[in-house]
C-alpha cells in the first residue's frame, strides 16, 4: 500500500467510486444482455412447435 | 402562410389559450425571486438580469407543450403536412406565432418587472435588448423540442429536459449582455453572438423541427 | 468483404460473440495494469502529491466521456443515411456507457479539484461543459425510452444526437466565453513540451487503453443485448397479429 499521505480520503475515493461505478455498469449490462436472450429463446421455443 | 399566422395567433390570445399565463408566471416567478434571496436590494439588482432572463426561458418551455400537441390530436398536422405549403415553413410561422404570444410579451414587461427587482436604471435597455434578440431563439428551439416529442403521451416533462439544455448557448450569451450592460462594460461581442445564434437558430431550426415532425406523422 | 457486411445483424453477432472473449481479458487486463501501475508503482508529483494518482482514471474518462458521444454521432449519421439497425442499436448501446464515464469524469475531478483547488466544484469551463454534455446524454437516453416504436425512436434520437452535438459545441465555446478557468491545460497533446512527465504518462497510456477497450466491448456487448431485444419483439408482435 502507497503512502497517499493528507490525500489519501481524494484518491481512495476516486478509485472506488470509479470503479464501483464501471462495475455496476457491467453488471447492469450482463443482466439486461441475459434477460434479452432468455426472452429471445422462450419466444422462440414457443414458435416452432406451432410450425 | 398569413392564414396560419392569424389562426396560430387567435388560437393563442383566445381564452385557455395559454397567451396569459406565461405572463402571470413571469410575474408570479419575480415576485417569489425576492423572497427565496432576501430583500437586499444591492443583491436583488445585482441578480435581476439574470432572473429576469431565468423566467422569460422557464415561461417560455411552460407553453412549449401547446405549440403542437393540441395540432397533433386534432388532425391539423398532417393537413399541414400535405398542404402545399411545405412543412419547414409552417413551423417556422409557428415558432413565429408562439414568440408573438409569449416571447415578445414578456420582452415588453421585463422593465416592468425589472422594477420590482430593483433594476439600475443603466440596466433597462440592455436587458430589454437582449430579451428582444435571444427569445426568438427560445421559440424556434422550443418548437423542435414540440416537434421532436409530439407523438409521446405525457411528454411535456420530456421536452424540458431535451430542450433545456439546448437553450444554453442562448442563455448564456443574453444574460451575458444584460449584466454586461448593466455594468457598463463592452456588450457589443455578446450582442453579436446572441444575434449570431438567434439567426442560426432561425435558419436551420425549422428544418430539424419537420425533419423530426415527418418522423412522427409517419 | 467490406466494414458494411457487419451491418447485418446476424453477422455482428457472430462477430462479436467470437471477438468478446477475447476483448473482455484484453480490456480487464490493460485497466488492471494501468490502474495497479498507477496506484502502487507511480511516484507522488511534487505540486499535487498523492492525487496525481487520480489521473488514471480521470482522464481516460473524460476521453471517453467526448468520444463516446462521437461515435454515437457517428452511429445516428450512419443510420439517417444508410439505415442499418445496427448503427442505430449501438448508438444506443453507448449512452449510458458514456453517461457512466462522464460522472466518472466528474466525481474524480471533484474529488481531486477539492484538495488541490480548495473546492469541488468551480463553474469553469471544462467542468461546466461536462456537466452539459451529462444533460444531453440524459436527455438522449430519455428520448429513447420514451417512445415506443424502434425505428421511430432511432429517427427521432439520431436527430437530436445531430443536433445536440451542435449545441454542445456551441455550449462549449459559450462557456468559455462566459468564465475563465481554473483547470489546467490539456494534459495529453502531441506537443511533447505539454505532456505530464513519462512516469506519469506510460501507466496513463496503459489505462487509456484498458478504458477504450471496455467501452468498445461494453458497446459490443450491449449492441448484442439491443439485437436480441429487438428481435424478440419483432417475434412478439408476429405472433400477436397471428
Amino acid at each position: 500500500m502507497p503512502d497517499l499521505g493528507k490525500y489519501a480520503f481524494a484518491v481512495l475515493a476516486a478509485y472506488a467510486s470509479s470503479l464501483s461505478l464501471i462495475a455496476l455498469l457491467v453488471l447492469i449490462s450482463l443482466r439486461q444482455n441475459r434477460r434479452a436472450k432468455a426472452l429471445l429463446r422462450a419466444l422462440q421455443t414457443k414458435e416452432d412447435p406451432s410450425r | 402562410m398569413i392564414a396560419l399566422l392569424s389562426r396560430d395567433m387567435k388560437l393563442a390570445l383566445r381564452a385557455g389559450g395559454g397567451f396569459g399565463l406565461g405572463m402571470v408566471f413571469f410575474l408570479i416567478l419575480t415576485v417569489l425571486v425576492p423572497f427565496g434571496i432576501g430583500p437586499r436590494p444591492d443583491l436583488l439588482a445585482a441578480t435581476a438580469p439574470g432572473v429576469l432572463w431565468l423566467g422569460a426561458l422557464l415561461a417560455c418551455l411552460l407553453s412549449l407543450d401547446r405549440l403542437l400537441a393540441l395540432d397533433y390530436e386534432d388532425g391539423t398536422l398532417d393537413v399541414l403536412a400535405t398542404a402545399p405549403l411545405p412543412l419547414e415553413g409552417a413551423l417556422f410561422i409557428k415558432g413565429l406565432a408562439h414568440w408573438l404570444t409569449t416571447g415578445l410579451p414578456l420582452v415588453v414587461l421585463s422593465p416592468v418587472l425589472g422594477v420590482l427587482l430593483q433594476l439600475p436604471p443603466q440596466g433597462y435597455s440592455w436587458v430589454f435588448v437582449s430579451l428582444l434578440i435571444g427569445t426568438p431563439a427560445l421559440s424556434m428551439i422550443g418548437a423542435f423540442g414540440a416537434a421532436l416529442t409530439v407523438g409521446i403521451k405525457r411528454g411535456g416533462l420530456l421536452l424540458s429536459l431535451l430542450v433545456l439544455p439546448l437553450y444554453i448557448p442562448t442563455l448564456i450569451f443574453g444574460a451575458d449582455v444584460a449584466r454586461r450592460g448593466l455594468a457598463g462594460q463592452e456588450v457589443l461581442s455578446p450582442v453579436l453572438m446572441l444575434a449570431g445564434i438567434t439567426l442560426g437558430v432561425i435558419a436551420v431550426m425549422p428544418y430539424a423541427a419537420a425533419t423530426v415532425l415527418r418522423m412522427n406523422l409517419r | 468483404m467490406t466494414l458494411w457486411e457487419y451491418a447485418n445483424p446476424v453477422k455482428f453477432l457472430r462477430l462479436s460473440e467470437r471477438v468478446l472473449p477475447v476483448l473482455w481479458p484484453l480490456a480487464a487486463g490493460f485497466l488492471a495494469l494501468g490502474l495497479i501501475w498507477g496506484f502502487f508503482f507511480t511516484p507522488d508529483d511534487y505540486r499535487q502529491g498523492a492525487t496525481v494518482k487520480i489521473i488514471y482514471l480521470h482522464v481516460p474518462a473524460a476521453l471517453l466521456a467526448i468520444n463516446a458521444w462521437f461515435m454515437m454521432l457517428l452511429g445516428a449519421l450512419i443510420w439517417l443515411i444508410r439505415r442499418h439497425h445496427v448503427s442505430a442499436l449501438a448508438a444506443k448501446a453507448a449512452a449510458p456507457v458514456g453517461a457512466v464515464m462522464t460522472v466518472i469524469a466528474l466525481v474524480t475531478g471533484a474529488l481531486w479539484g477539492q484538495p488541490m483547488w480548495g473546492t469541488w466544484w468551480a463553474w469553469d469551463p471544462r467542468l461546466t461543459s461536462f456537466l452539459i454534455l451529462f444533460l444531453f446524454y440524459l436527455g438522449y437516453i430519455a428520448l429513447w425510452q420514451a417512445i415506443e416504436d424502434p425505428d421511430t425512436a432511432a429517427d427521432l434520437t439520431s436527430v437530436l444526437c445531430l443536433v445536440g452535438s451542435v449545441f454542445a459545441v456551441l455550449s462549449r465555446y459559450a462557456v468559455n466565453f462566459w468564465n475563465q478557468g481554473l483547470h489546467q491545460g490539456a494534459s495529453l497533446s502531441l506537443d511533447k513540451e505539454e505532456n505530464v512527465a513519462d512516469v506519469f504518462y506510460i501507466p496513463l497510456l496503459v489505462a487509456i487503453t484498458g478504458f477504450v477497450l471496455l467501452f468498445v466491448a461494453l458497446v459490443l456487448y450491449r449492441t448484442g443485448t439491443e439485437i436480441r431485444l429487438r428481435r424478440a419483439r419483432a417475434l412478439q408482435l408476429r405472433r400477436n397479429r397471428q
